[in-house]
C-alpha cells in the first residue's frame, strides 16, 4: 500500500502528523467500495460514515455490546473492534445484505413475528450474530443459543422472544 | 366487523424497517458536508478551569473549531432559558457558561473536525488546567445534611402522612424495621446519544435522540434565541431511552451551537462513557418500620427515603407515597428528603421512585409476614384495600386480586413451603417470593391530525415518540378500527415538531394520551365521511340518518339493510372532496381525577436458585400478572412487560453505577463493568394480563404498560432469595458477596 505522507515515525512527542490515507477495497453485500481511508477508521465507521450503510449500529465502540456485529467471510465479528484496512477484499455482509432479492432472510421475518425487539437498535447485530452462530454449527439447544448469543445485549429485554425466533428458524433450517 | 384491530396481537408496523436496517435513528441521517464533533469531559468533579490550551488541536488540518467557555459568547445568562419540560426546580446546567466545574465529566470543550476520527484525536490534544476544590459525592456520609424535597418537577407529589405511626408501632405485637440502600443506576439505552444539526436558510433542522421533540424545540429556541417555528426537531426512531431522553442532553446543545456558529451541518455523539455524565436513577437510603396485629392487620407504616440530587437542581420522584396507598393501614408516616452532591442531577428512569420505594416496602412486608408466620401472599390479601386512603377516593378499577390469583395459580404458589431453606435442587437452594406493584394511569393533553386521501389512505400523526414501546403500531390499530378501514391503508407518523403537539413520551401515559387524540380525530373524520354519505345526492344513503350507518373495511353500510353500500373513496369522489383533514385535541377529564384514583397494578412471583457455596443467584422463573385496563396489543404489551421484568431482574441482581468518591466519578462507565442482563441471564418469564374493564380512566380504557412490569420484580426476587437462603439482602444489587457475607454475619450472630 502506497503512503501519501509520512506517518508518526518520530521521537518528537509533540509531533501531530496525521496518519496517511490508503486505498481500501471493501466488499460489502457483494458490492466493492473503493475508499481512501486513514488506518484509524474502524470497520464500523467505514461502513456507516464512509459507505453510508447505517443499518449497522454503534452501541459502545468497545466490543462490549454487539450492536455492530457484521459477518466477515461468514464469521460474526464486532466491526467496532476491527480496522477497515484489515478487511481489504474480505466479503462483508451487513443487515442490508441479508435479504435474497425481495425475500427477507427467515430470521428477519421470525424476528417480526416473535416481536424479538422493541426499540430495534440491537436488532441488526442480533440477526447477524445469530446467522454467524448458525454458521458455527455448535448451537444445538436453547441453552447453547442463550450462551452463544450473550455477546449481543438487548437493553429492552427481548431475549426470550429473540430466542423463540432463533429456535424456530434453527429447526426450519435443519429440516431443509 | 373485519376492521377490528384494537386488542389484537398485530406485529409491529415498523418491524420490517427495524429488521432490515432501514429504520433511521438519530445518527443515521446522511447530510452533505457533515462535520463531526467530539466532547472533552472534565477530569475533576468540582473546581474551576484555569486555562484551556486548544492550540495543538486547532493546528491540525481539518480541525474547524474548538468551543470552550472562553470563546462561546452570546448565550443567555438567564437560567430559566435553559429549563425544559422535565426539569426539576433549581438552575439547569448551562454548558460552556463559565469556568466552574459542577460534576465529573462535565463537557468542557467541543472539537469540530472534518471526520469523526480527527475530532476524537484532536480532543486528546486539548489541555485543560483546573483548580480543584473538595467535592462530596457520598449520599450515605451526608444524610445529616438532608432537606425536605421541594415541589416543582412534573409528576412530583409530596408525601402525606396519616394517623400516628410511632404510637401504633410502639404498641404493636409484631414489628420489624430495616434499612435499604440502592446504588445509582444509568439508563444505558443501546443507542448512543447523537444529534445532527443543520442550519440552512435561517432555519435549523435537528435529528435528535429524544422522548420529546417539542421539549427539544422549546429548549433550543430558548437557549439560542431562535423562534420555535424556525427550529424543527426530527426523531422517527429512538434506540431505547427509558427516561434518558426526557431532558435535552449535552450533545443537542453542542451540535446546535457548532452548526449555528460554523454554518455547517454538525453531528455530535456521546460516547458510552459520556452517557454516564448526565442523569441517572439516584442512589437512595430508605428506612422502614412496619407493625401488625397478631391477626396480621397492618397497623403502622413508617417509610423514610433519602435521595441524592445535584448542587444545582432538586430532582424529585415519588418513592415513599406508594407505601401509603398499596395496603390498608390507619397509621402511616412518610418522609422524603434530598441530599445535595457534586454529581449531575438525577433523571427519571423507568418507573422512577416506585421501583425504589416498592422494593423496600415489599421486602419489609415479606419480613413482617415471616415475623407473623403468615404466608406472604395471604398477608398481602389480608391488608388489601379498594380505597386510596391518602386521597380518600376509590380506584377507577383495581383487579389486583385477580393478579394475585391468576399469578399464584400459574406459578404454583400453593405448593410453597413457607420455611426458608426448605427447597433444594442439587447444590442450589430454591426460593419463591412474591411482591405487589402499582403505578399511575395518567393521561396528558395531546393533539393528533388525520388526513384521509381520495385513494383511501389515511395518515395520522402526532409529535410523540416510539422508544420501542409500540406507539407506531397501537396508534395505527386505533386509527384503522375507529375509522373502519384496513390497517394496511393507515400510516402513523411521529417524532417531528411539524406534527401536532404531544406530551413527553414517558410515565406510561402515551397510549392513553396520544391514543385518545387519535381516537378523537378519527371519529371526527368518520363523522365527516358519514355526513358526505347522507348529504351527497348521488349517494345510496342520501337523506339517511348518519347515526344508523357504519364503516367497515372501507365500506359505508347500514347494518339493517345489506342491499346498499358505498366505499369511502367513492363517497369522497361523489362529494367532490380530494381529502379530509382534521386535527383534534384530547385531554383528561378533571372531574374524573377528582373522584377516582387511577392506578395499574401487578403481582410478581419469582423463583430463584442460589448456589449455596458461591452465593450466586439465578432467577429461573418469573410470573408477572398485570391489571392495566384494556390491552391494545397483547403482543407489544407483553414485550413491554417482558422488558420490565428483565429490568427488574437487572435491578435486583446486576445494576450499579459505582462512584469512586476519591474522584467523584462513576468508574464503571462502560457496558462491560456496568452490568445489565445478557441473554444467558434470562430464563422463563410468563406474562398474564388479567381482565380489567375501566370506563372511567380514559376513552380507551387503557392504563399503560411501560413501567408496571418492573416495579414489583426486585422485591419478589429479594424475597425469593430470603426464602431460598434465610439471608435477607436489603441493599441492591444482590450480589454473591452480599449473600455470603450476610449469611456469615447471621451465623456469627447466632453463635454469639
Amino acid at each position: 500500500m502506497k503512503q501519501e505522507t509520512s506517518t508518526l515515525e518520530t521521537d518528537d512527542p509533540f509531533s501531530d502528523t496525521l496518519p496517511a490515507y490508503t486505498l481500501v477495497n471493501l466488499r460489502i453485500n457483494g458490492q466493492t467500495h473503493k475508499l481512501r481511508l486513514q488506518p484509524w477508521v474502524s470497520l464500523l465507521d467505514a461502513i456507516r460514515e464512509y459507505v453510508g450503510l447505517t443499518g449497522t449500529k454503534k452501541g459502545c465502540d468497545h466490543g462490549q455490546c454487539g450492536a455492530c456485529t457484521v459477518l466477515v467471510d461468514g464469521k460474526r465479528i464486532n466491526s467496532c473492534l476491527t480496522l477497515a484496512i484489515m478487511k481489504d477484499g474480505a466479503e462483508i455482509t451487513t443487515i442490508e445484505g441479508l435479504a435474497d432479492g425481495e425475500a427477507n432472510h427467515p430470521l428477519q421475518d421470525a424476528f417480526i413475528e416473535h416481536d424479538a425487539f422493541q426499540c430495534g437498535y440491537c436488532t441488526p447485530g442480533q440477526i447477524c450474530s445469530a446467522i454467524g452462530m448458525f454458521n458455527e454449527g455448535r448451537a444445538h439447544t436453547l441453552e447453547d443459543v442463550k450462551e452463544f448469543m450473550s455477546g449481543n445485549i438487548c437493553r429492552c429485554g427481548a431475549y426470550t422472544n429473540i430466542n423463540a425466533a432463533i429456535m424456530e428458524v434453527k429447526s426450519k433450517l435443519e429440516n431443509e | 366487523m373485519t376492521t377490528k384491530y384494537i386488542g389484537k396481537p398485530a406485529s409491529r408496523v415498523d418491524g420490517l424497517e427495524k429488521v432490515t436496517g432501514k429504520a433511521r435513528y438519530s445518527a443515521d441521517f446522511k447530510v452533505e458536508g457533515l462535520t463531526y464533533g467530539f466532547i472533552v469531559s472534565s477530569s475533576i468533579a468540582k473546581g474551576k478551569i484555569t486555562g484551556i490550551d486548544s492550540s495543538r488541536a486547532l493546528a491540525l488540518d481539518g480541525v474547524l473549531q474548538v468551543f470552550t467557555h472562553e470563546n462561546v459568547r452570546n448565550l443567555p445568562w438567564f437560567k430559566l432559558r435553559y429549563t425544559d419540560l422535565d426539569a426539576p426546580s433549581g438552575t439547569p446546567f448551562r454548558p460552556f457558561y463559565d469556568n466552574t466545574i459542577r460534576f465529573s465529566m462535565q463537557p468542557v470543550a467541543l472539537v469540530i473536525a472534518e471526520t469523526f476520527e480527527l475530532a476524537r484525536y484532536a480532543s486528546s490534544l486539548i489541555k485543560v488546567d483546573y483548580e480543584e476544590e473538595t467535592h462530596t459525592s457520598s449520599l450515605y456520609q451526608n444524610i445529616s445534611k438532608s432537606f425536605k424535597a421541594p415541589k416543582g418537577k412534573i409528576g412530583y407529589v409530596p408525601p402525606k402522612s396519616r394517623g400516628n405511626a410511632d404510637a401504633a408501632y410502639e404498641d404493636a405485637a409484631f414489628k420489624i424495621q430495616a434499612e435499604y440502600k440502592h446504588s445509582a443506576e444509568h439508563h444505558n439505552p443501546m443507542e448512543l446519544f447523537s444529534t445532527t444539526a443543520i442550519w440552512d436558510n435561517e432555519k435549523l433542522t435537528v435529528y435528535d435522540k429524544t422522548q420529546g421533540v417539542s421539549n427539544c424545540q422549546f429548549y433550543i429556541g430558548n437557549v439560542f434565541g431562535l423562534a420555535y417555528k424556525d427550529v424543527r426537531i426530527i426523531s422517527p426512531y429512538v434506540g431505547g431511552a427509558f427516561g434518558s431522553g426526557l431532558r435535552p442532553q449535552h450533545q443537542l446543545f453542542m451540535a446546535v451551537l457548532a452548526a449555528l456558529e460554523l454554518k455547517r451541518p454538525v453531528k455530535v455523539g456521546l460516547t458510552r462513557q459520556q452517557m454516564f455524565s448526565f442523569g441517572h436513577r439516584p442512589a437512595t437510603l430508605q428506612k422502614l418500620a412496619l407493625s401488625a396485629s397478631p391477626e396480621g392487620t397492618l397497623e403502622s407504616v413508617r417509610h423514610e427515603a433519602y435521595s441524592e440530587t445535584s448542587q444545582f437542581e432538586n430532582y424529585t420522584e415519588v418513592i415513599v407515597n406508594w407505601s401509603a396507598t398499596m395496603y390498608a393501614c390507619e397509621n402511616v408516616e412518610l418522609k422524603y428528603e434530598l441530599v445535595k452532591l457534586d454529581t449531575f442531577t438525577p433523571l427519571d428512569m423507568r418507573a422512577p421512585g416506585a421501583v425504589t420505594g416498592v422494593h423496600a416496602m415489599e421486602s419489609a412486608m415479606d419480613e413482617l409476614a415471616y415475623t407473623l408466620k403468615m404466608d406472604p401472599l395471604i398477608f398481602r390479601l389480608k391488608n388489601y384495600t379498594d380505597e386510596d386512603q391518602v386521597n380518600e377516593k376509590p380506584f377507577s378499577s383495581k383487579e389486583l386480586v385477580a393478579c394475585y390469583r391468576e399469578g399464584a395459580e400459574k406459578f404454583g404458589w400453593a405448593a410453597r413451603n413457607v420455611e426458608p431453606r426448605s427447597m433444594r435442587d442439587g447444590k442450589n437452594l430454591v426460593g419463591w417470593g412474591v411482591a405487589t406493584a402499582a403505578w399511575d394511569a395518567n393521561q396528558m393533553p395531546s393533539r393528533a391530525k388525520a388526513l384521509l386521501s381520495i385513494d383511501g389512505k389515511l395518515v395520522v400523526s402526532s409529535g410523540t415518540s416510539d422508544i420501542g414501546t409500540g406507539t407506531y403500531t397501537i396508534m395505527t390499530q386505533i386509527a384503522a378500527e375507529i375509522l373502519g378501514i384496513a390497517i394496511e391503508n393507515v400510516t402513523f407518523k411521529l417524532g417531528d415538531t411539524n406534527l401536532p403537539l404531544a406530551p413527553l413520551e414517558g410515565g406510561s401515559w402515551t397510549a392513553a394520551s396520544v391514543g385518545s387524540a387519535v381516537k378523537t380525530v378519527c371519529e371526527d373524520v368518520r363523522k365527516i365521511l358519514l355526513k358526505h354519505a347522507v348529504k351527497t345526492k348521488a349517494s345510496p344513503f342520501y337523506n339517511y340518518d348518519p347515526n344508523k350507518l357504519q364503516i367497515d373495511s372501507g365500506e359505508i353500510f347500514d347494518p339493517n339493510d345489506s342491499s346498499k353500500g358505498i366505499s369511502v373513496t367513492e363517497i369522497m369522489r361523489l362529494a367532490g372532496v380530494n381529502s379530509i383533514e382534521e386535527t383534534s385535541t384530547s385531554g383528561p377529564n378533571p372531574l374524573v381525577g377528582r373522584k377516582y384514583t387511577m392506578n395499574s397494578h401487578a403481582a410478581v412471583f419469582a423463583e430463584v436458585k442460589v448456589d449455596e457455596d458461591l452465593g450466586t443467584v439465578d432467577v429461573t422463573r418469573v410470573v408477572c400478572a398485570v391489571a392495566a385496563g384494556k390491552i391494545l396489543n397483547p403482543k407489544t404489551a407483553r414485550s413491554q412487560i417482558l422488558g420490565g421484568v428483565v429490568w427488574g431482574i437487572s435491578k435486583a441482581l446486576e445494576e450499579e453505577s459505582k462512584l469512586d468518591h476519591q474522584y467523584g466519578r462513576f468508574m464503571n462507565h462502560n457496558l462491560s463493568e456496568y452490568h445489565v442482563p445478557v441473554n444467558k441471564d434470562i430464563n422463563d418469564i410468563e406474562v398474564i394480563f388479567v381482565e380489567e374493564k375501566d370506563d372511567i380512566v380514559n376513552p380507551l380504557g387503557v392504563k399503560g404498560v411501560g413501567e408496571i412490569g418492573i416495579i414489583g420484580v426486585a422485591g419478589a426476587i429479594a424475597n425469593a432469595v430470603f426464602h431460598a437462603t434465610g439471608v435477607r439482602v436489603r441493599n441492591l444489587p444482590i450480589t454473591m458477596d452480599k449473600v455470603l457475607q450476610i449469611a456469615e454475619d447471621d451465623r456469627n450472630q447466632v453463635a454469639v
